[in-house]
């Protein structure tokens, strides 16, 4: 008959206020948060307000906010990783001239010929030595480390007639990419973490996407000159100076523009002395004329190269590159010895401060494209909380009253139970870390529409089951019996629509897919064992002989 | 005094005018396609790319003059709406602008946008842009593959579940239902012109996961009557489970319409359109597990034996 055991009771109340008390911070959102952010650090404590007091016996974690509810930025870029593959190419030269000259007596002279970024292209004058040329390049290449490409290589030395081609080969570049997706992710996350926001979303998407989400940066433009910047810093010996940008550098050179003069162009080695990976630190400055600098200092390796190579070329000049652009091409003056030096150029002291920012987190490996970005203000974001709020309460009011008038007393047990599961809901996302969207908030009025549903089954079997007078109590355990198979299934295909949601979609979409998945979940359980333990105790004090549902 | 929204014993009959309901969802079709061929989706920037800016000001939105300020920044098609919303505030005046996604461009540059801005400004000073957004045609192409791909992996997830559960007409009946009511909401967006957008697709999975919903429980009742009344015909017991049901049926219907309508007038302009296709999808669903999913299985026919199979001689593999 309609038992339940005390264990069983015990379980089901404890559930219940289990997740309402990780619910309750929530109720007082702007407390909770303020609190947690002293917590953080990112409010002093002196300027801590008493109303940020909470204690700290209770739970003290939230529902996070989307964008959409708090204002911010969000971009979605992909990582150029060719930039990497032409990178590596480009670095690649001098070795590969220097085993390719030790062999001059036999393949004759050689010249770098031009072709796509990602591949060299060596043209040797004696072509019928071309195999000789080949087996010599791929003394070069080294054993890749991965478990799913046992025995590849890291080139692929091919050759067309009187040409040694020299690429990356498929297992290396996959291995590149997937190098170079955790370099930028990281150095993103530094980069973002220098301006010191909350909770940041810096999250890897597919195989060469990053995702990234700010709440309350003024806009994704500003985020973008943040983190969009390469801040590949090299430093290039000069070979001349020149008015024409298409001027014929000769191979293994570059030509590239100066930052500021617009009719400056420099002719450059393409292999960088130093590059910025060599750097330890970077601070703004001043130098000794007072004008804003960049002062920096490389690691040991980095700083004997470049103490070597001022010391083999006093009176020279080398160039500072950053991005691709010249920023000053000073003439060494003397031996640099220390590893450390300074970077000046017109810089204004924002720009000095912001570059020492870039230099200091390390420079992106690859470049970033924006495919996507959207910027929400806090105001938009406030309104549709505010708006999201009302419409909340409105539904729950009209689908309360509308259960009582339909089932009476038994509406009011449904009302217990959907009060408690709106409560679970909130639980949970606060305890799962989810974050709540403006479509997460439909989900829940959704779910309050819809988790009476498992009611209104159980309720109508009831009233059909009284039909047949076989007494309330057994009426009752039928009812619920009867009904379990319709809900299960009924719930089950909904949750499938929930989890594909959830597993296809992104940004809001997501937001609302977990909402109405923890919504099933939580209204299945308030339905099934909630409502049942409200009626059975109910029962057990009245023992009506007649029921009306 | 109860309130029901249906009399105690109804015992209507839901398959006499099987052909009338038939042309009712066929001529409604007919429409949804007609109106998708002749003038497409209204999609939103997900899914052709693009930036949407949201203005805020004090004055008045002024179409035209907005239209001619950004006229002369060549920005190519430019689409300029007003907003209103019952929530908004005297001094709130709101308008959406479109721009298409720029040649050779991903996402919109900062100075589209400072340009913009600066352009507006002439025509109302306070103006700000409360958000923008801005989506490639890369991603955009992609999110309309995904979208696609997801609405048919929900509905074959749905129709495996189903026939795992009941039988391959139930299944059948149910994905009716379902493709039904997928194809009347994306036509009723095409008609209105209402944006499609990424959060329409949820709406649609959510109309998916509702119509069947509802297809389910009348199902679970045949199936459950179908073993009671061994020789009752097919449908007789369609009709008699479709009444039992029927209650409970509306009653669903009517509360998460409560909670929706709430939504759709309080919740705000920008989630109108999403909370319009629950709406719509809701009252779809409804019919079309009546009307679509049960007739179909009705036409489709029935195993009529829901004992354990029995161990026929003939059948059976030697041990």
């Amino acid at each position: 008959m309609l038992q339940i055991d005390l264990w069983k009771r015990i379980v089901i109340w404890g559930l219940c206020i289990i997740g309402l008390f990780l619910a309750l911070p929530n109720a007082f959102y702007t407390r909770v948060e303020g609190y947690n952010d002293t917590k953080a650090g990112l409010i002093s404590a002196e300027s801590a307000q008493d109303s940020f007091a909470w204690p700290s016996f209770l739970p003290a974690s939230l529902v996070n906010l989307g964008l959409d509810l708090r204002g911010g930025a969000h971009l979605l870029a992909e990582v150029q990783v060719e930039d990497v593959y032409a990178a590596r190419m480009k670095a690649l030269w001098p070795e590969l001239r220097d085993v390719l000259r030790a062999e001059r007596a036999k393949i004759g002279t050689i010249r770098l010929q031009k072709g796509a970024a990602d591949q060299l292209r060596v043209k040797i004058s004696q072509a019928d030595q071309i195999a000789h040329a080949v087996s010599a390049v791929e003394t070069l290449s080294k054993p890749v480390v991965s478990l799913s490409n046992a025995g590849a290589r890291d080139l692929e030395v091919t050759s067309d007639g009187d040409t040694v081609i020299v690429t990356l080969s498929e297992a290396e570049r996959a291995l590149t990419d997937q190098r170079t997706l955790q370099q930028a992710l990281e150095i993103i996350r530094r980069r973002v973490d220098e301006v010191g926001t909350r909770e940041p979303t810096i999250q890897r998407q597919g195989a060469r996407r990053v995702l990234i989400q700010v709440p309350g940066i003024g806009s994704a433009s500003e985020l973008k000159d943040l983190i969009g910047t390469t801040a590949q810093l090299t430093f290039q010996p000069v070979i001349s100076r020149s008015g024409n940008p298409d001027v014929d550098p000769g191979y293994g050179n570059e030509v590239l523009p100066d930052l500021t003069d617009a009719d400056q162009f420099y002719v450059l080695e393409a292999a960088p002395v130093v590059t910025g990976e060599d750097l330890v630190d970077a601070q703004p400055s001043f130098d000794q004329n007072g004008r804003p600098a960049v002062n920096f200092r490389f690691n040991p390796s980095g700083g004997r190269r470049f103490g070597d190579y001022t010391a083999d070329n006093i009176g020279s000049p080398f160039a500072i590159v950053l991005d691709g652009e010249v920023i000053s091409a000073p003439t060494i003056q003397s031996h640099i010895s220390g590893g450390s030096g300074i970077i000046t150029g017109n810089f204004s002291v924002e720009e000095s401060t912001n570059l020492a920012v870039l230099l200091r987190a390390g420079a992106l490996p690859a470049g970033l494209e924006f495919l996507e970005e959207r910027t929400i203000g806090p105001e938009l974001g406030a309104d549709s909380i505010r708006a999201g709020k009302i419409a909340c309460i409105v539904a729950f009011a009209a689908v309360l009253v509308f259960m009582v008038l339909s089932y009476g007393l038994f509406g009011l047990f449904a009302n217990v139970a959907l009060i408690v599961n709106v409560g679970l809901i909130f639980g949970l996302l606060s305890l799962v870390g989810a974050t709540l969207t403006l479509p997460g908030i439909a989900g829940i009025v959704l779910t309050i529409g819809m988790a009476v549903d498992a009611n209104v089954l159980i309720f109508e079997r009831i009233r059909e089951e009284l039909v047949s007078a076989k007494g309330p109590a057994r009426a009752i355990e039928l009812g619920y019996e009867k009904a379990l198979s319709a809900i299960i299934d009924a719930n089950i295909t909904t949750f499938i629509t929930a989890v594909i949601l959830f597993v296809m979609g992104s940004g809001p979409v997501r937001g609302f897919s977990i909402t109405l998945g923890l919504g099933i979940l939580t209204s299945v359980f308030t339905a099934i064992f909630v409502t049942r333990l409200l009626v059975v105790m109910w029962f057990e004090r009245r023992r009506p002989r007649t029921l009306e549902v | 005094m109860r309130l029901r929204l249906v009399a105690k014993n109804t015992n209507w009959d839901f398959f006499g005018k099987t052909k009338m309901s038939l042309a009712v969802s066929a001529i409604l079709l007919i429409v949804s396609l007609v109106s998708f061929l002749m003038q497409g989706l209204n999609f939103g920037i997900d899914f052709r790319g693009g930036t949407t800016i949201r203005t805020q000001s004090a004055q008045m939105v002024d179409v035209a003059a907005y239209r001619s300020a950004l006229g002369q920044l060549n920005l190519g098609d430019v689409t300029i709406s007003e907003v209103y919303d019952p929530s908004f505030q005297d001094d709130q005046n709101v308008a959406m602008i479109r721009i298409q996604a720029q040649d050779g461009e991903e996402s919109v540059s900062a100075d589209i946008i400072q340009n913009a801005l600066a352009a507006l400004q002439g025509e109302a000073p306070d103006i700000a842009f409360v958000s923008v957004e801005s989506v490639g045609p890369k991603v955009s192409g992609e999110l309309v593959q995904t979208a696609a791909l997801a609405v048919i992996l929900a509905i074959v997830a749905v129709l495996i579940y189903i026939w795992l559960r009941f039988e391959w007409q139930f299944a059948l009946g149910a994905v009716a239902a379902l493709v039904h009511d997928v194809l009347l909401t994306i036509g009723v967006f095409s008609v209105v012109q209402i944006k499609f957008d990424l959060a329409i697709i949820a709406a649609l999975l959510t109309i998916v996961g509702y119509s069947l919903n509802d297809t389910v429980v009348v199902f679970d009742r045949v199936r459950e009557n179908l073993r009671k009344y061994k020789k009752k015909v097919l449908q007789d017991v369609l009709n008699l489970s479709i009444n039992e049901t029927l209650s409970r049926t509306l009653m669903t219907s009517v509360t998460t319409l409560l909670a929706l309508i709430a939504l759709f007038v309080l919740g705000g302009d920008v989630i109108r359109g999403f909370v319009f296709a629950m709406i719509w999808g809701v009252l779809v669903g409804t019919y079309s597990s009546v009307f679509v999913a049960s007739v179909m299985l009705l036409r489709l026919g029935v195993k009529r034996d829901w004992s354990k199979p029995n161990a026929e001689a003939g059948t059976q593999v030697p041990q």
